[in-house]
């Protein structure tokens, strides 16, 4: 097995709702090895989004150990956490989260804002994300003016355009009709397979998760069982 | 800078709303503009006041009258260069709309006092011969279109002639007067006080003020104590003045222009912040989404923080200077009833400070909660 890029040891997760405590994620251990492309899969409320959160250090675990790409992210502060993001994770949501108003490839830089590259290097590095999934003669549309499959290209563009160690995707393909969700899943698995990115993806849908190298299945907070696709 | 289309893009996000809060900012500015345009032109008379002279005026009232013959007791004031005598006039020119500052005065007493009126030596000879004689000051000349030898009737609110009881006088034009540093203090004339005095149906032989000239400035204030004190207990008691405090208390005739005009930008200003506030936060909790995938790529909170900030910056500033710019247009407009009138650096700054300070009153309760944002309650619509 590869260096692991994610490992988990004893993760507890828990959130306040009113007065009552509620366990999402009950001392979870987990290694994702690099360059593996994994599907996290079980049912509603089985705690695969809030391991994703954690995996992608947009939440906190409440106890547990959580390391991506070598760093414990449960130990660092907001500002470095944010930092981090920006640096190694790219983010791909089920709804693309594009911003409005502005053009595919002005959303697609907004992850290289926070880098030093200057206007140039920006745009080139935009053209070439934009080129991987696919999209070069879209780069001034608007949102508004892409299909479903097309935005969640930009998305994937924005996730990839800072060259990220880890891609993070929440049900990527779950606003999609399947050609279209096929496409995106098979441009995954190119990224993946070709590129070289490690991928670890929320999914309900079992065919989604046959693109992936290795599925695991989380139920009432705890992995219960892993194959190899 | 490199933000800049990102927030400009944000800023435009729901375009007709955002032209509506401009347009409220923009009528905001433009009053502050133009009403501060008048405040610092009707207080330009304050600014510009010279420290070497002093008004004498009647301690009961600026319209009561001081007799002509206190003037030599002033003259043998030890601190006192020279004395002139003014009264006024109340004049307009064919409709009462064209105010013009005409004042009767000795011409050689009131040169010698007012140094900054610069008038040919052959024309001030002229109006020293020429009994109902004027000069006329380059601004009204110019308005008016009056050359030298035009007979042109003025017209007192005030005084009467004895000989027909009619309010109508009527001047020849000998010469023309500038004022040094200020072309808008020449939109007046003055006339020979003695023509005046014998002409008029009542009050002869009183003036409405004194201007008084000092050889030192720092004397002052003890000067003005030994006027008054001079003609203390006599029946014409006098107020003496610094130049700055009379023209402020001329100016409170109309009521206090500077308060007014505080109070009414106040006003705007105080219904801008909830209404520019308003739809700051509602842009904002409309945009939580989107704020919160800006986190999740890796923006810190004072990042989002700054962006929204940066962007309510944008919208007042803008505004301001459109308002601002407006107000400039307009003021040409105004020159009938005010005079002369424009934008002052002064107002200016102060139209972009007032434009910063609401920027920041109605940008940083939103840029606040932009921070504070939760990504994943954010993400999940909580």
């Amino acid at each position: 097995m590869n260096q692991a890029i994610v490992s988990l040891h004893n993760v507890v997760k828990s959130y306040q709702r009113g007065k009552q405590t509620v366990e999402v994620l009950h001392g979870l251990d987990l290694q994702i090895a690099t360059g593996e492309f994994i599907a996290l899969m079980g049912p509603s409320g089985s705690g695969k989004t809030t391991l994703l959160n954690l995996i992608g250090g947009l939440d906190r675990a409440s106890s547990g150990e959580v390391t991506v790409a070598g760093v414990r992210i449960d130990q660092l502060s907001s500002g470095a956490l944010a930092k981090w993001r920006a640096r190694h994770i790219g983010f791909v949501f089920q709804f693309y989260n594009l911003m409005p108003m502005l053009s595919a490839e002005r959303n697609v830089e907004l992850p290289l804002l926070l880098t030093s590259l200057n206007s140039a290097q920006r745009k080139k590095n935009v053209a070439a994300a934009l080129a991987v999934v696919g999209l070069a003669d879209r780069a001034r549309h608007k949102p508004s003016e892409l299909s479903g499959g097309q935005a969640q290209r930009v998305a994937i563009a924005r996730a990839l355009v800072a060259d990220p160690t880890l891609l993070v995707c929440d049900e990527p393909t779950g606003d999609l009709d399947r050609k279209t969700a096929d496409e995106i899943l098979s441009l995954l698995q190119t990224l993946n397979r070709e590129h070289g990115k490690s991928i670890v993806m929320v999914t309900h849908d079992p065919k989604a998760a046959d693109f992936a190298s290795r599925q695991l299945h989380v139920d009432k907070g705890v992995l219960v069982q892993a194959e190899i696709a | 800078m490199k933000y800049f289309p990102l927030i400009w893009a944000a800023l435009w996000r729901k375009k007709l709303r955002t032209i509506f809060t401009l347009l409220s900012i923009v009528i905001a500015f433009l009053l502050f503009g133009m009403l501060q345009g008048v405040n610092a032109a009707f207080q330009k008379g304050v600014v510009d006041a010279n420290v070497n002279r002093l008004i004498v005026t009647s301690r009961i009232s600026l319209t009561e009258a001081l007799p002509l013959s206190q003037m030599q007791q002033l003259e043998a004031i030890k601190g006192i260069s020279g004395v002139a005598q003014a009264t006024w006039f109340g004049a307009y020119y064919q409709d009462p709309k064209n105010f013009i500052f005409a004042v009767p005065v000795d011409i050689d007493r009131y040169l010698k006092v007012e140094p900054e009126i610069q008038v040919a030596p052959d024309q001030v000879e002229a109006l020293r011969h020429t009994r109902d004689g004027v000069l006329v000051g380059l601004v009204a000349a110019k308005k008016y279109g009056w050359k030298i030898g035009d007979r042109i009737p003025l017209h007192s609110t005030i005084w009467t002639r004895k000989s027909d009881g009619q309010s109508d006088w009527d001047f020849q034009v000998v010469g023309f007067y500038d004022f040094a540093g200020d072309a808008s203090q020449t939109d007046g004339a003055l006339f020979n006080f003695d023509y005046f005095d014998e002409a008029r149906a009542f009050r002869r032989g009183t003036v409405g003020w004194w201007i008084v000239g000092l050889s030192d400035p720092n004397q002052s204030a003890e000067i003005a104590r030994t006027i008054d004190t001079l003609f203390a207990n006599s029946s014409d008691e006098t107020k003496t003045q610094s130049e700055k405090e009379f023209a402020q208390s001329f100016l409170k005739q109309y009521g206090d222009i500077n308060f007014i005009v505080k109070a009414i930008l106040f006003a705007v200003f105080f219904t801008l912040l909830f209404l520019t506030g308003n739809t700051m936060m509602q842009s904002v909790r409309e945009r939580v989404p989107e704020l919160a995938v800006l986190k999740t790529l890796g923006y810190s909170d004072g990042t989002v923080l700054t962006l929204v900030l940066v962007e309510s910056l944008l919208l007042c500033l803008l505004a301001a200077a459109v308002g601002l710019g407006l107000a400039d247009l307009l003021f040409p407009l105004m020159k009938s009833v005010v005079g002369e009138v424009g934008l002052q650096a002064s107002v200016l700054l102060g139209g972009f400070g007032v434009a910063v300070l609401l920027a920041i009153l109605t940008g940083l309760p939103p840029a606040w909660r932009a921070k504070r944002l939760d990504i994943v309650d954010a993400l999940a619509g909580r």
